[in-house]
């Protein structure tokens, strides 16, 4: 047994080789039809050398991706050979082989912890998409089900300008007014909050429990109050992303330590120097985790109050009619567009935190 | 008595501010509706009863909200098509069965994240990930695509109440996992323990305070998936649907009175959710 493999690898290496060898001996009697899945087999196979001679991880990382390649180009029109399932197992184990490897290379230290610690996320969902695309097309999963990958990125080219004006009504005329309105008018009413004791032990228990409320469900009263157009989206997230933002200040005010605030009496600072030269600042990881909390709210907010009623644009809309119209690639395309602007949203929220509250341990310690 | 008196202070004057909304909303409404019966100066008083008092009004008067649920649900069979306290179990089942899923689904997740590193770096960035993405979005597409593969009722909702309430626990779970300190693992270690002996006497009850915090939210946005996935299956019944008919129809106490359903069953839950984890607590051993 080759010391460099732990078990567990040992045993996906072995499924690897087995398979490739059964796949081998399957393809035999049709060779040719699908000749870069067989050379995919032969390889698999011979990868079983690796208990003589020593077989690098990058190797297993290139049979993955290579056997995924040669999966998506034979894919034929209709149902894929039985064998070619094989293939598609053989590629996940080494894939997992390679990822496996991988981390146990980067905890002893061999391999640098940036970069390749970030392959491995990438490898994971580069292998899902693989997995996705094989399955619905190699069995012919209905397209109204589930579109392959492939299909929804054409659908993402060809309609851009209908996905743009969805994105621009409902993100930008709906989710940013809606989510600055919110958060601000969250924030303000915090500060003023924080001058009293009494309102701020009733409003505190209030909010919580508000926080925890489906508000969701307010989208068709404010449908019915300010319209179909983007006003009553952006009412819905200013009701979400409040009581987070109330919640979060508040606790965060309470943050700045007595003896620094002790200091600040000592220089005769007034209130609002106090608070905004040591409790605002002191508040802004809590801030921030508010900001990012709503982030993701402000935008399931805006899409769910669509469902509701909107003019005829709108990633809500769009959804739900495409669900009704079965296009549904072209959902699937919005969903797509949705998860980048939530994840970009989210991303540059984390941005501005870094930058802002680089003074707390989260932050120094290098993992936000 | 310090800790209600300004709680009840701020509910009195949201009460107030309410139905002082109530009159102004709904006055213009009621003005029409008064120059057409010929009704002149009428006095405040009456005025004001009379807006609380409308049969579809913009903003209802809390007691009508009251008054409709009372209605909708003691009024009522439960079998009722009509019955709030029908839609509302509805709701409930599917809140709880997505719950339940998400939860063995989330501990599951984490228990296999802190046991491999390959696990750990390849799904963690992909689970935070996933709450970036306006999940609920999806919802119409599984209850359609599944409907059509026969799948209907409580399962498709499940499923979304489920994808939302994972997360929490996978996030708890793995810092509750790795809550224990080094030298309590070491202790461990001098006791000749199994790494399943670690796990159930060491980790296991560490992580139960975690475990606890993330359930509370997992189950109130497990409330929140299951209406929205219901606003894509009329057919199916439920607080969603209660939601969406109100607001074809315009029938706005319907629509509060469904809301605040939705709103008392959250608190229930999330209270539910945080008496167990007094009592587990307390057996387990953790002190206030």
């Amino acid at each position: 047994m080759r010391r460099d493999l732990s078990l567990f690898q040992l045993y996906l290496a072995l499924v690897a080789m087995g398979i490739g060898g059964v796949g081998l001996a399957l393809g035999l009697p049709t060779l040719g039809t699908a000749p870069a899945v067989e050379v995919f087999f032969a390889l698999a196979f011979l990868s079983g050398l690796r208990l003589v001679v020593r077989f690098s991880p990058w190797l297993d990382g290139a049979l993955a991706v290579f056997g995924a390649m040669a999966l998506i180009v034979s894919l034929p029109g209709g149902v894929m050979p039985a064998h070619h399932w094989l293939a598609l197992i053989a590629a996940w184990a080494f894939a997992w082989l390679f990822v496996e490897r991988l981390s146990a290379c980067i905890r002893a230290g061999i391999l640098p912890e940036t970069g390749v610690g970030l392959l491995i996320p990438i490898m994971f969902g580069l292998a899902l998409l693989v997995v996705w695309e094989v399955v619905t097309r190699g069995a012919n999963v209905p397209p109204v089900l589930l579109p392959p990958p492939s299909a929804i990125g054409m659908r993402l080219m060809a309609e851009t300008h209908i996905l743009w004006a969805d994105f621009v009504q409902t993100f930008i005329k709906s989710v940013l007014p809606g989510y600055a309105i919110g958060c601000l008018a969250g924030l303000a009413v915090a500060i003023l909050v924080d001058r009293s004791p009494f309102l701020k032990a009733g409003i505190m228990p209030i909010g919580n429990f508000m926080s925890a409320l489906p508000i969701i469900g307010i989208a068709p009263i404010m449908v019915m109050w300010f319209g179909f157009d983007w006003q009553s989206k952006a009412a819905v997230v200013v009701a979400m992303t409040f009581f987070p933002m109330l919640v979060n200040t508040v606790a965060g005010l309470n943050a700045a330590s007595s003896i620094e605030r002790d200091l600040m009496r000592t220089y005769a600072a007034s209130y609002w120097q106090t608070l905004m030269k040591l409790r605002l600042p002191a508040a802004g990881p809590f801030i921030f985790n508010a900001l990012k909390i709503n982030s993701t709210l402000a935008l399931i907010g805006a899409i769910v109050a669509e469902f509701f009623g909107t003019p005829v644009v709108g990633m809500g809309f769009r959804i739900s009619t495409g669900v009704g119209r079965l296009a549904i690639d072209l959902v699937w395309a919005e969903i797509a567009v949705a998860a980048v602007a939530g994840s970009a949203f989210y991303g540059v929220i984390a941005l501005i935190e870094k930058g802002v509250t680089f003074w707390h341990p989260s932050v120094r310690g290098g993992r936000a | 008595m310090t800790r209600i008196l300004p709680v009840l202070t701020i509910l009195l004057a949201i009460l107030v501010f309410w139905y002082a909304a109530a009159v102004w909303m709904n006055a213009p409404w009621q003005n029409t509706l008064n120059n057409r019966a010929g009704l002149e100066n009428v006095p405040f008083t009456s005025f004001a009863q009379q807006t609380w008092a409308q049969d579809k009004p913009v903003l209802p008067a809390p007691h009508q909200v009251v008054g409709e649920i009372w209605n909708a649900t003691m009024g009522l069979e439960f079998t009722s098509r009509r019955s709030l306290a029908y839609h509302g179990w509805i709701t409930l089942s599917a809140t709880l069965m997505g719950f339940a899923f998400g939860t063995a689904l989330g501990v599951g997740l984490a228990v296999a994240i802190i046991h491999n590193d390959a696990s750990d770096r390849s799904l963690m960035p992909w689970i935070i990930a996933s709450q970036t993405i306006p999940i609920l979005a999806v919802a119409p597409m599984v209850v359609v695509g599944l409907g059509a593969v026969g799948l209907t009722g409580l399962v498709p909702k499940a499923l979304i109440s489920m994808y939302l309430s994972f997360f929490p626990v996978v996030v708890g779970m793995v810092k509750g996992l790795r809550s224990p300190e080094n030298i309590q693992l070491d202790l461990m270690r001098t006791y000749d323990a199994s790494s399943w002996q670690v796990f159930w006497k060491l980790r296991w009850p560490a992580a139960m305070p975690f475990l606890f915090a993330s359930m509370k939210v997992g189950i109130a946005i497990s409330l929140i998936g299951a209406v929205v996935a219901e606003l894509s299956n009329a057919a199916g019944g439920g607080l969603g649907v209660r939601l969406l008919t109100g607001s074809y129809n315009g029938q706005t106490i319907q629509i509060w009175a469904a809301l605040f359903i939705a709103a008392g069953l959250a608190a229930v839950l999330v209270a539910i959710v945080g008496s167990a984890e007094r009592v587990v607590n307390r057996r387990m051993g953790v002190r206030a």
